[in-house]
């Protein structure tokens, strides 16, 4: 082939900072081309998308509110990621998490003390981690691809969801519609600002965010994790046990997704419904990858990724632009991101025939 | 005609579109990619297709346009996975969005148009002979296309040269490249077949099925196609067996339902991913492989020098 | 000199009544829908009548729509269709419930209008339609034209609106055909045509010969007419998927509660209040009476002209459970309007559970 990757000896770390944004740049213009060719001005599309949310009081909120779950799922992918364990399966972790606390607050309908709201955190936060743990015993014990068996895993959990608000624990008072019962206060999670929309589950992400930072780059295990990733022979000749790396990855993954999970329901919806994520889990995977799998990029990713959802729900209303063309965005992204990803690492070259 | 009888042709219908699919990304997995976008390049070809229909009127067009957009996609995703040595994970995800997104946009136009559907097989004798006439020469031009295909795909990979040196790159794509074989052009090759399969399962979804467009209509037909892949372990009888038990579980819940047998319908609903579950703990259990899939599939391939 | 000084004042003034023409500022209606415009069924009708309205009220009135708005993530877009000046809105599903209130709590000055909703509040008003009325009329004509006694109905969800629809359908066939079956298949989603198609093929193998559905595509009438099977369409005219087989579709017309709404938010009028109409008030339409014998549409039109009178009602006491034991009779000699909106019980000779 004329053309061909070459592995650069020496990645400047300049490089790899920029590359990001160059990707999302590229990204931006192949952007604005679709929305050129779907006849709208790519300059109000580009206002739309990007500039008014992030300029308008009220939408700095929304993004917060919705870049909390994007923000504690991806944290929780880029453990799992970095030691080169795909966990597709969020979304169902998420689900089971927000399943299991509002469970509790179920169970727990009228009591109102002090205990309830931990519990049911504790109890997302668990429910998470168990349904984390399957593909990674999987794994283990029979080298089932994790890809797969967390992948099916979600549509379990999706369907386990859908038959207990159904079921079991409708409302019976609701007049038979498919919801559980509104949480009491004691059992919702409380906004940061009086009257505001944005809940602790914020500071939950940050501080999940902070202490991943911490781990990933100071501590045995994070080092562990990223041996196992990046230089598998390596990571178990210097005795870091693969197969508990995959165990405490998906639990932690699974931990943090429940959390965002019980999160979502008990400060957003204050319910439980037949479907409680917007598809968090999978969008997480792109924050977590624009982010570089590395905390602090993910906390910037998850803003940027919040900001396009809801410039894409503002362009529907301004631009009358479907919903769907912010998917196309999305993927777009994704792909330049991993353009920019290969190129980074590697150079273009020309090879004489 | 008997109750049983009728079920089974329920069922062969819905198994069609995950046996295309399927069949195609078998090849590709054997070839030692993991293309994760099959929704993706699934609802495109519905989209594409059936749009294409509409515009020009003609069905052999449509299906042309439908598979064109399988492969198409699937060319993006092999520019980046297989060439550009990106993430073979995160390049099949970002393949199904940007298809879903690209087929919603595009089919937005044709939404709530109809057309006729494209004729099942109709053989002046053969045809009428009851039960058996029906159901081996009364099926639409797809299911015979399907069945096809997997003859023959068994037959290339199993007894040809071409298939060999793609299950051997699939096995250990270093070796195959020290022996000269070109292993990233016939990845691209198997990749495109992949893709145009998997965009023929699409156009068949709005060609047939439902002659009409509808967004999201594939509802997730490409993940479990996947789990077929995987289900099968390998082999093309399995695939086959495995896209009609899991087209079966579908149809088989929603009778269950028409029969008030009260089994939750979401019960119903969950056995085909179980199945696909149990399935991969059994391959797991004969393999007793200690790394797992995982592994290989997200390292590309760069031929070093 | 002095023309100018005229010119100017003559500009000054045609600006200023050109500033208080626009001072009559146009009324921004906005609507939330769950599912696509293209879903040809419950939305689709939704939107119909916001096309009406724009037709009606022209200039006075600018409407935006947000589609596919998932109900558990719907407070943000109802919020900022109230926080970019709409001051009429529509929310057009149940579970838009909850966020309704809470944005309608916010922006006291906003009306809105929650479609099949429960709870009001000062500036939100609910409104439904009593689409069992249409159920009826729909089962009389099954029950006269089925061959095999038994009926098919592809269900969305088990809820009260639909298990009245399914009761309905089932009274008015038994009422013509006292040995008629109904099989039930859940889709458990509004809008999912190849599972609707399914579902119908489903029906069909059980030995189903009249179809109806209460999801959203067209996918099951379509199924139907590809085996010769009669079926009825569902919210909106669905005969032209199936011109040979659709006896008639049950529409919704949304069109003239809407203008009427919109036109006491534009005269200052509106007030909350719960509207619950059927044929009556027009909410429900049938579609042509087609592919049926004129005795079976004679039938058809004059419980039509019954249940519009209000001497004929779907639900007449003694309305018996599935048990055999008669209902609590609340509204004299019906159903109340309550009992059919919370309806959770299947009447007897439904051999079925609901699921649980």
């Amino acid at each position: 082939m004329p053309l061909e990757l070459a592995a650069r000896a020496h990645v400047s770390p300049l490089r790899t900072a920029l590359t990001p944004a160059l990707s999302f740049a590229a990204a931006l213009l192949l952007g604005g081309l679709v929305v050129w060719l779907m006849g709208r001005s790519p300059v109000k599309a580009f206002d739309v998308y990007l500039i008014q949310p992030l300029t308008q009081g009220w939408a700095i909120q929304e993004i917060f509110l919705k870049a909390t779950p994007l923000l504690l799922i991806a944290i929780g992918l880029s453990f799992c990621y970095r030691a080169d364990r795909w966990n597709i399966g969020a979304e169902g972790q998420f689900v089971m998490g927000g399943l299991c606390g509002g469970g509790v607050a179920i169970a727990c309908q009228g009591i109102g003390a002090w205990w309830v709201l931990p519990l049911m955190l504790s109890a997302g936060i668990l429910g998470g981690m168990a349904y984390g743990a399957l593909p990674a015993v999987l794994r283990n014990r029979l080298g089932v691809s994790e890809i797969l068996s967390s992948l099916m895993l979600v549509y379990v959990a999706q369907l386990l969801l859908d038959w207990l608000v159904r079921g079991p624990w409708r409302d019976r008072k609701a007049f038979n519609m498919p919801q559980s019962i509104t949480f009491d206060p004691a059992a919702t999670l409380p906004a940061l600002l009086p009257g505001g929309r944005v809940h602790w589950g914020l500071v939950f992400a940050l501080l999940a965010a902070l202490v991943a930072w911490y781990v990933l780059s100071r501590t045995v295990f994070g080092f562990a994790v990223r041996a196992t990733g990046e230089a598998p022979k390596a990571a178990r000749f210097g005795g870091f046990d693969a197969q508990r790396v995959t165990l405490t990855t998906f639990l932690i993954s699974g931990g943090l997704a429940g959390l965002a999970g019980i999160a979502e329901v008990a400060g957003q919806i204050r319910q439980l419904q037949p479907v409680i994520s917007p598809g968090y889990g999978f969008t997480a995977i792109i924050v977590a990858f624009l982010g570089r799998l590395s905390p602090p990029g993910i906390v910037l990713a998850s803003v940027v990724m919040a900001v396009i959802l809801i410039g894409a729900e503002n362009a529907q209303i301004a631009l009358k632009l479907p919903l769907d063309v912010a998917m196309i965005f999305q993927g777009l992204l994704l792909f330049c991101l991993l353009g920019g990803e290969a190129l980074t690492r590697h150079r273009l070259v020309w090879m004489r025939a | 005609m008997s109750f049983a009888f009728l079920v089974f042709l329920s069922i062969i219908t819905a198994a069609t579109p995950l046996l295309l699919a399927a069949l195609g990304e078998h090849v590709v997995e054997k070839s030692g990619v993991l293309n994760l976008g099959v929704e993706g390049m699934m609802i495109m070809g519905a989209s594409l297709g059936f749009a294409v229909a509409i515009l020009t009127g003609s069905s052999v067009l449509a299906i042309g346009a439908g598979i064109g957009a399988g492969m198409t996609l699937a060319g993006l995703f092999a520019l980046f996975a297989v060439w550009g040595a990106a993430n073979q994970v995160a390049s099949g995800l970002a393949l199904t969005i940007l298809g879903t997104g690209v087929a919603n946009v595009a089919g937005v136009s044709f939404i709530g148009m109809k057309r006729e559907t494209i004729p099942s097989l109709s053989i002046p004798y053969l045809t009428d002979i009851p039960f058996l006439g029906r159901l081996l020469f009364g099926q639409d031009p797809f299911v015979y296309a399907s069945l096809a295909l997997a003859l023959g795909i068994s037959w290339w990979l199993g007894s040809t040269r071409g298939g060999l040196v793609l299950r051997g790159i699939g096995d250990n794509h270093s070796s195959a490249h020290a022996l000269g074989h070109d292993v990233r052009v016939v990845r691209t090759l198997a990749i495109l077949f992949g893709g145009g399969c998997a965009g023929l399962a699409g156009a068949y979804l709005s060609l047939i099925y439902t002659p009409f467009w509808s967004p999201g209509m594939t509802a997730g037909r490409g993940w479990i196609a996947l789990a077929i892949v995987v289900f099968a372990g390998g082999r093309v009888w399995r695939l086959v067996l495995g896209a009609y038990l899991f087209g079966g579980m579908s149809m088989l819940q929603l009778h269950a339902q028409a029969g008030a047998i009260g089994i939750p319908a979401q019960f119903l609903s969950s056995l085909p991913y179980v199945a696909t579950i149990l399935a991969l703990v059994l391959l797991g259990l004969r393999e007793r492989r200690s790394q797992g899939n995982g592994t290989m599939f997200a390292k590309p391939f760069i031929p070093d020098r | 000199m002095k023309s100018w000084i005229k010119a100017a004042l003559g500009a000054v003034a045609a600006a200023g009544l050109a500033a208080s023409a626009s001072a009559q500022e146009k009324l921004k209606v906005g609507f939330i829908y769950v599912g696509p415009v293209g879903d040809f069924g419950w939305t689709y009708q939704h939107d119909q009548g916001r096309l009406a309205i724009e037709k009606e009220f022209g200039a006075r009135i600018e409407t935006t729509f947000v589609e596919k708005v998932p109900e558990n993530d719907s407070e943000r877009a109802i919020e900022q269709l109230a926080r970019t000046g709409h001051k009429l809105i529509y929310t057009t599903s149940f579970g838009y419930m909850e966020p309704t209130l809470r944005v309608a709590a916010r922006y006291p000055g906003v009306k809105f209008e929650h479609a099949t909703g429960v709870k009001r509040a000062a500036n939100v008003a609910t409104y439904s339609a009593k689409f069992h009325e249409g159920r009826y009329i729909a089962g009389q004509i099954a029950g006269r034209m089925t061959k095999t006694n038994t009926l098919g109905y592809v269900g969305a969800f088990p809820i009260p609106e639909v298990i009245a629809g399914i009761n309905a359908f089932y009274l008015g066939a038994k009422s013509v055909n006292p040995n008629v079956k109904i099989k039930i298949v859940w889709v458990n989603s509004w809008f999912d045509p190849p599972k609707e198609a399914d579902a119908a093929k489903v029906l069909l193998d059980q030995g189903v010969d009249v179809l109806t559905q209460h999801t959203d595509s067209p996918a099951p009438v379509q199924a139907a007419s590809a085996r010769g099977v009669l079926s009825f369409g569902q919210a909106s005219d669905m005969s032209r998927f199936a011109p040979n087989h659709v006896l008639t579709s049950i529409i919704d017309d949304w069109n003239p509660y809407y203008i009427e709404r919109t036109k006491a938010v534009l005269d200052g009028t509106w007030a909350s209040k719960d509207t619950f109409d059927g044929l009556a008030k027009g909410k429900v339409v049938m579609g042509p009476y087609r592919n049926m014998p004129d005795d079976v549409k004679k039938m058809a039109e004059t419980t039509e002209a019954g249940l519009r009178a209000g001497t004929m009602d779907a639900f007449k006491c003694p309305v018996l459970d599935q048990a055999g034991k008669p209902v609590e009779c609340k509204g004299g000699d019906r159903l109340s309007d309550e009992q059919v909106f919370s309806m959770n019980f299947y009447v007897q000779g439904i051999d079925d559970k609901i699921p649980q």
